[in-house]
């Protein structure tokens, strides 16, 4: 018998059993289900759920492998230096990658494996289909942390995230918060030592720091936020041959999913330009307060503030955010005009937390969690346009 | 002039097994069938009991509401059998045909000089009152209300649809005479829409405002228009009818016979020869399909694709329908169906879907659902073939959560099941977008309506 024919006699065993959940998510993995259509429309177009969130982890691929290159890179060029000097060849080397297969898979591997678990669990408990949402945050997670993350805070992380950030809610679709941003809220407000500071953006900063050849891996925002000097060029700030989250370093190759994501109709392309936008305009806005002499480099926000409008844009998790995070549609605003005010106050909040925030300089997660949470209330106002449209129609009739 | 109508959002679903346009006669079906559960929303009340011998045109049953609303036989013949369900509800009424197609004769009428009262009342004793629906709601017509305007959709934009300009050809007459009667009806306009670029019978009609529309579907079904031309406020009321019902009603004032015949377009790839047939309503879908249908699991229709009924080959053609599809069954797993790149299904993202390359590909597309029901979580995606001032998810989530306040601010007395046919086929998450609206317009109907 064909393993087509075995797996559907399978289904129809634990058919109305608890295990059916378990079971279908791993047949309906392999086989699109033999359902048909019962009333309303006969025919269906051919996009799922699996092929929406399937092409969203396609579009981060990119930035997984080459996050794992930089795992290994950085953390060579924080022995030595020189490397620096001639990235392009130092760059995509063996060496680098093995240090992201023995830290970023890990990550990933651990991100999956207890988020699905709970998936899992909650499916069978309370008897639903396991839902795929959890398949672009379980790789969106390995994505925004620091590669020294000890595994089990990833775990812990990752349960409260399911748990608290979405199940509670009802599951995939019902959730207030970005699933993936509330576990790395978890992580930062739980772990703060972990999640900042200048030891764990580099692969075995934290042990070389006591030893004579101790060099920061400071971030580029770290650095700017203690009105240090910078070291790394705008052209290595672009590539992303720079310390930070694991997949959030190269703007370049996020800017190539987030065409990707464009193209195929997944990602709102307004919620995209929208925070590119918004960031801009805050910068400009800062860029102007130090030209205009109002503060000077004697101030503490005086290096975040004087940095140019486009290097925010590429520094940091912006980039990321805007396109991987805040397009979460369950998430953000759902009308299109709703798309615009969500996203642009997203870059624009992003940009003011990083400035006066100085002990963290990274608001983007937290701007993005705040709109999540006025995303509703965006929509409202949208949708009482619509309404009160009607309303005055039905007036000048009567009128 | 015409005050014309251009939609841009919508989507054409482009299928093999467009009707031929040659029409066949077919003979006379031994069995004749009227499901009651085709006039939504009416509880019907027999007055005709089994056995007994009935004309074409004789009432066979009633609505339970509005006695003065009958409905009736399309052949004369013996009432053999009354098929009812759970709790003793109707599913059909089955009228042996006795092969002489005897009417019962409602005298020729003058519409030109027909009253209001005349003209409602010349359609409930004929039988032809259920041609008339309403919206909102999407039931047929209340006869206690006035309609601000009536809406004739002469242009189908529905996948396959039944080519109207083929199907009215040569009905001038009586389509001019019924809708000289019904525009009595209203105290407003009767709206007719015509295709752009159309040669339809109904273009030359006087009495009417006409329409010309141009752009994808849902540009032909009359939601869409009535949006458009004279949108729906608290409080009011339209009416609508579909032109071939027309010919009916206007055959009805000529001769004073209810012939209750229309041409019916058999579609789809699983039919051997798709064209067009001559039918009388109610016929059984074997009749009309016989020597045509390749039945090897094969999903038969009742209408459209999108809104049609399911039915069996014992079964009967929908009273409004003018249309009858047949396509292949989707009932097999496909290996790494939701990944891997898709040629042979129409998709409206590019999800690795590839028919937005070839947008005038026909596609011989199945009945599997290409995935599982999931919650809402894809946004923007409706809009984009939603042609209404309407937030579509926003508003299908009030029907879900049945908050009455809600569902009229949000425009739920625009709107008709059909409305959301095309946003049910896009759907990501596989909602049964027009059973939530139809459950959502029962209930308002019933707190509100």
């Amino acid at each position: 018998m064909s393993l087509k024919q075995n797996l559907h006699n399978l289904k129809e065993k634990y058919k109305g059993t608890k295990m059916a959940p378990a079971f279908n998510a791993i047949h309906t993995f392999l086989y699109m289900p033999n359902d048909v259509t019962r009333g309303g429309t006969h025919i269906k177009a051919a996009d799922d759920l699996k092929r929406t969130m399937n092409i969203v982890i396609m579009a981060m691929v990119p930035c997984l492998l080459f996050g794992m290159f930089n795992a290994g890179y950085q953390h060579y060029a924080a022995i030595d230096a020189s490397l620096r000097d001639n990235v392009l060849v130092n760059f995509f080397t063996f060496d680098n990658f093995w240090i992201g297969i023995i830290k970023v898979l890990p990550l990933v591997i651990v991100s999956y494996g207890v988020g699905l678990g709970v998936e899992f669990i909650f499916a069978i408990i309370k008897g639903h289909e396991v839902e795929e949402g959890y398949l672009v945050t379980g790789m969106l997670v390995p994505l925004i942390v620091p590669i020294d993350t000890p595994l089990w805070m990833l775990a812990v992380a990752v349960v409260f995230g399911v748990v608290i950030g979405k199940e509670v809610f009802g599951g995939t679709g019902m959730n207030i918060l970005n699933p993936a941003l509330t576990i790395r809220a978890f992580l930062f407000f739980a772990y703060p030592t972990w999640m900042s500071g200048d030891k764990v953006w580099v692969y075995d900063a934290v042990n070389r720091a006591v030893t004579a050849d101790a060099i920061s891996g400071e971030t580029i925002l770290g650095s700017y936020a203690q009105n240090q000097e910078v070291i790394y060029s705008n052209f290595d700030k672009f590539m992303g041959f720079i310390p930070g989250s694991v997949g959030e370093t190269s703007t370049l190759l996020i800017l190539l999913g987030a065409a990707f994501l464009v193209f195929t109709k997944i990602g709102s392309w307004r919620i995209i330009v929208a925070t590119f936008l918004g960031a801009a305009v805050m910068g400009l806005i800062f860029n102007q307060v130090v030209t205009a002499n109002i503060i000077t480099d004697s101030s503490k926000f005086y290096g975040l503030m004087s940095t140019a409008w486009y290097e925010h844009l590429m520094i940091g998790g912006l980039a990321f955010g805007a396109v991987f995070m805040a397009t979460d549609p369950v998430t953000a605003s759902q009308t299109n005009t709703g798309k615009w005010i969500y996203g642009f106050l997203i870059g624009f909040i992003s940009i003011m937390i990083r400035v006066f925030n100085p002990a963290y300089p990274e608001g983007v997660f937290l701007a993005i969690l705040l709109m999540n949470v006025f995303a509703p209330t965006i929509d409202h106002y949208v949708v009482q346009g619509n309404v009160k449209r009607r309303l005055n129609r039905a007036k000048l009739k009567t009128v | 002039m015409s005050k014309d109508i251009r939609i841009k959002k919508g989507l054409d679903i482009k299928l093999i097994g467009a009707a031929e346009k040659t029409t066949s006669q077919s003979n006379l079906s031994s069995v004749y069938g009227i499901m009651p559960e085709d006039f939504h929303g009416i509880t019907p009340k027999l007055i005709a009991r089994e056995g007994v011998s009935v004309k074409a045109g004789e009432a066979i049953f009633l609505s339970k509401d509005d006695e003065r609303i009958l409905f009736p036989s399309p052949v004369s013949g013996k009432l053999i059998e009354v098929i009812r369900g759970a709790r003793r509800k109707i599913l059909a009424v089955k009228i042996a045909a006795d092969g002489k197609q005897e009417y019962l004769d409602f005298g020729k009428k003058d519409a030109s000089k027909m009253s209001a009262e005349e003209v409602k009342n010349h359609l409930f004793t004929s039988g032809c009152w259920p041609f008339i629906k309403q919206r909102p709601f999407d039931v047929v017509a209340n006869p206690n209300q006035t309609p601000k305007a009536i809406f004739i959709s002469a242009y189908a934009s529905a996948p396959l649809a039944a080519d109207l300009d083929y199907t009215l050809a040569g009905k001038e007459f009586e389509l001019q005479t019924a809708i000289t009667a019904i525009s009595k009806l209203t105290s407003g306009k009767v709206h007719v829409s015509v295709s752009a670029n159309s040669s339809s019978p109904l273009a030359k009609l006087s009495g009417i405002e006409l329409h010309k529309v141009s752009g994808p579907h849902p540009s032909g079904n009359v939601g869409t228009q009535i949006a458009k031309i004279n949108p729906i406020n608290k409080g009011e009321v339209v009416w609508v009818v579909t032109p071939q019902d027309l010919i009916i009603i206007g055959e009805l004032l000529l001769t004073g016979n209810f012939n209750a015949t229309r041409i019916i377009a058999l579609t789809g790839s699983r039919f051997s020869k798709p064209h067009y047939v001559s039918a009388i309503i109610g016929a059984s879908i074997a009749d009309i399909t016989k020597n045509n249908l390749v039945n090897d699991n094969t999903r038969i229709i009742s209408g459209n694709v999108l809104s049609g009924t399911q039915v069996k080959e014992d079964n009967f053609i929908g009273y409004y329908d003018n249309q009858i599809t047949a396509i292949p069954e989707g009932d097999d797993y496909e290996f790494f169906g939701w990944n891997k790149p898709v040629f042979d299904k129409i998709s409206t993202s590019r999800a690795f879907t590839f028919s937005w390359l070839n947008p005038n590909k026909k596609y011989d597309l199945t009945t599997n659902t290409n995935g599982e029901h999931r919650a809402f979580v894809v946004t923007g995606s409706y809009e984009q073939v939603f042609p209404l001032d309407i937030y579509p998810m926003q508003l299908l989530k009030a029907f879900m959560y049945k908050d009455l306040d809600e569902m009229e601010a949000l425009g739920g007395y625009e709107v008709a099941p059909e409305d959301f046919a095309l946003t049910e086929f896009i759907c990501v998450s596989k909602q049964p977008h027009q059973k939530i609206i139809r459950e959502g317009l029962d209930l308002m109907r019933q707190e509100l309506g």
